[in-house]
């Protein structure tokens, strides 16, 4: 056991957490107004391939992640439009962006690097160091700080909650919902980016490998808080970090134990938390239903 | 004039996800016209580009199917993925176990199988497995919402995740060759392939995987539409859809009806290994699903969860796949994704309907469809 169990182990859960953290807290803002973001997955791979291919040509990883920003928000903004504008369901918009993003990044590093769905290397300096880690950290208290002590966070769960009332008390119902969307578009790029110019040093073909997912279950296992997200976070970057390290090493009956037990373990928790047999977790009230201003 | 109503929609979107596509294969430096023949122009030749076309359509007919049955009951099965992985895997199971495979490792033969049963018991139980194991699967998330609440949405993601490492576990520990550097199963027995297409039709070579599995899938397409519209079943399943509150005021218990389309629609789902496994590579092969459930909505969705519009944009999809190799292949700049992302355009432009009733709708083209 003490093989798994190291310092290293905490370091690695860590910056196995981030990517994840950012893009959870993204769809905390997006889920939290009311629009179901299971784009994740799509938005943290736009910003992944963006990021890795504007670094590759300008030589500066913040030039490359403020372009992976902004790729995530524009992808954002077409979910955001789908669903706020023209009333699309929620779900199958995201199902939508998340096949979009892998098929666009594929082509143009084909067509840019011909190559097929992946970015040259980046050179060693040109890696965004430790600094999303903090970042993610940070947001987390800075979420918490919007949510429940600034006007925009109280709008943001009315609108989520109950538009009608948030209506009819004079917010813009739908201008909150486009923040919270664009703003998660924003957050899952930046987890994306630390992925391909951060932890790695090039962009592959669905490099999120699911990650998008993940968070999104992180933040139903985290009942859409902040500080209980980065919990749940920090959980499956636990099993994510054990499952990379145990590869050939944790044998305690003299073989070794599958990762794909390991790999398993958020979804079936998710499952179980979702069915209300560890604490009920109930979703924003308007959590997918577009609102219609009457006439 | 109702048909026309009904194509038309799907046509303009369909339309609208060409041109968009065309401007970006322009903006990303190659020719649209030449990228849309080789696309579009390598489907109809006989019998290569018709006999592929079909056997890509098949996967696509079961889930588009499997999509459209949960979508009548107003549920969204995103689990097809998960379903046909753990189905096919239980269809080489019982093609192994009982099909009599015994393998060669390093110059000793390894009996995988129990029995060897006649392919006249084997065929029909392997199929079955495939159905049931699928409609299992989907099941789940189907009483999980109907005693729970709890979204079928996000179980049926996770459901995908757990049936992608469930079935490469076993595939991995249990029953791969030793010393296959390909995560596959060994291979399933001879008595329980399905014959080619090419073994009775005239001119289709049997190189050409087309198989039985496509007429079973044609058969689905009848019974799904038997099911929904002329049984007491399919009758309840769309009264749920419609309005679940009025269903449960006329009577019907809404639950059930959820976990029997779930159960239908992950049965559907679970026919893809019928193709794959039964008729296609006679063994499960690790990951062999190119995004087969997903693809699913975009057909249900075009087809407008009608067993006929599904049969026809699951045939436009099958098209596509075919034609992204040639792309591939032939084309300067543009690689075969360019059919994913037609596929997404397809869904964002079905799903934003609106967008195409604040333009045309004043002209009563177009009405909501009932999903």
């Amino acid at each position: 056991m003490s093989e798994i169990f190291t310092i290293a182990l905490i370091f690695s859960t860590i910056r196995t957490a981030t990517p994840l953290l950012l893009a959870a807290l993204g769809g905390l803002y997006s889920e939290r107004a009311g629009v179901i973001n299971i784009a994740l997955e799509g938005l943290m791979l736009a910003g992944a391939f963006t990021a890795a291919a504007v670094t590759h040509y300008v030589g500066n990883p913040w030039v490359g992640l403020v372009a992976g920003i902004g790729a995530g928000v524009a992808v954002a903004a077409i979910h955001a439009v789908a669903c706020i504008r023209f009333n699309a369901d929620q779900v199958v918009s995201g199902t939508a962006i998340n096949i979009l993003m892998t098929g666009v990044p594929a082509m143009l590093s084909g067509a840019l690097f011909l190559s097929s769905g992946s970015t040259p290397q980046i050179p060693k300096d040109n890696l965004i160091p430790w600094t999303p880690v903090v970042l993610a950290l940070l947001l987390v208290f800075v979420t918490w700080y919007v949510l429940y002590r600034t006007p925009f966070g109280l709008r943001l769960r009315a609108v989520g909650e109950n538009p009608e009332a948030a209506d009819a008390a004079g917010v813009n119902v739908n201008r909150i919902r486009y923040s919270g969307v664009l703003l998660s578009g924003a957050l899952a790029a930046i987890g994306g980016a630390y992925l391909s110019i951060g932890q790695s040093s090039l962009f592959t073909r669905n490099m999120t490998s699911g990650r998008g997912f993940i968070a999104l279950a992180a933040l139903i296992l985290g009942k859409w808080r902040p500080v209980q997200t980065m919990l749940a976070c920090l959980l499956f970057g636990l099993t994510e970090a054990i499952s990379i390290q145990m590869q050939g090493v944790f044998k305690p009956y003299g073989e070794e134990i599958p990762v794909q037990f390991i790999i398993v373990v958020p979804y079936v928790l998710t499952i179980i938390v979702l069915a209300g047999f560890i604490g009920l977790s109930r979703a924003p009230r308007a959590l997918g239903v577009p609102y219609q201003k009457e006439r | 004039m109702k048909l026309l109503r009904e194509l038309f929609f799907p046509l303009v979107a369909v339309l609208a996800a060409f041109v968009l596509g065309g401007i970006f294969v322009w903006l990303i430096g190659d020719n649209p016209f030449e990228t849309y023949r080789l696309l579009i122009g390598s489907a109809f030749s006989w019998p290569d580009g018709i006999g592929y076309t079909l056997f890509y359509a098949t996967p696509l007919i079961f889930t588009g199917l499997a999509v459209a049955v949960a979508f009548r009951c107003g549920l969204l099965n995103i689990g097809a993925e998960g379903q046909l992985y753990v189905a096919a895997f239980a269809t080489a199971w019982v093609g192994i176990k009982f099909g009599g495979t015994v393998v060669d490792v390093f110059g000793t033969p390894v009996n995988y199988s129990w029995m060897t049963l006649p392919g006249v018991v084997l065929v029909p139980l392997a199929i079955l497995t495939a159905i049931v194991v699928g409609a299992a699967w989907g099941a789940i998330p189907g009483v999980l919402k109907a005693r729970f609440g709890s979204h079928e949405v996000i179980n049926t993601i996770m459901l995908n995740f757990i049936a992608i490492a469930l079935v490469s576990y076993f595939t991995q520990y249990h029953f791969k060759q030793a010393g296959d550097p390909i995560l596959q199963t060994v291979p399933i027995g001879a008595g329980v392939h399905l014959p080619r297409l090419g073994s009775f039709v005239p001119g289709l070579p049997t190189r050409i995987p087309l198989n039985l599995a496509f007429v079973f899938a044609l058969l689905a397409c009848v019974l799904v539409y038997i099911f929904l519209w002329r049984t007491k079943w399919g009758y309840a399943i769309r009264a749920t859809g419609a309005n679940p509150t009025a269903a449960e005021y006329g009577g019907i218990s809404t639950g059930k009806q959820i976990v029997l389309a779930m159960a239908v629609s992950g049965g559907l789902a679970g026919m893809v290994g019928i193709n794959e496994v039964l008729g296609y590579r006679y063994r499960y092969y690790d990951g062999f699903s190119a995004g087969y459930g997903f693809t699913g909505i975009a057909v249900a969705l075009l087809g407008r969860n009608h067993p006929l519009g599904v049969l026809l944009s699951a045939l436009l999809f099958g098209m596509l796949i075919r034609g992204g190799i040639f792309v591939d292949a032939f084309s300067g700049k543009v690689s075969k994704d360019l059919v994913e992302v037609l596929q997404a355009i397809v869904i964002l432009f079905v799903a934003c309907e609106a967008l195409f009733r604040g333009s045309f709708g004043k002209f009563g083209l177009l009405k909501r469809s009932k999903v």
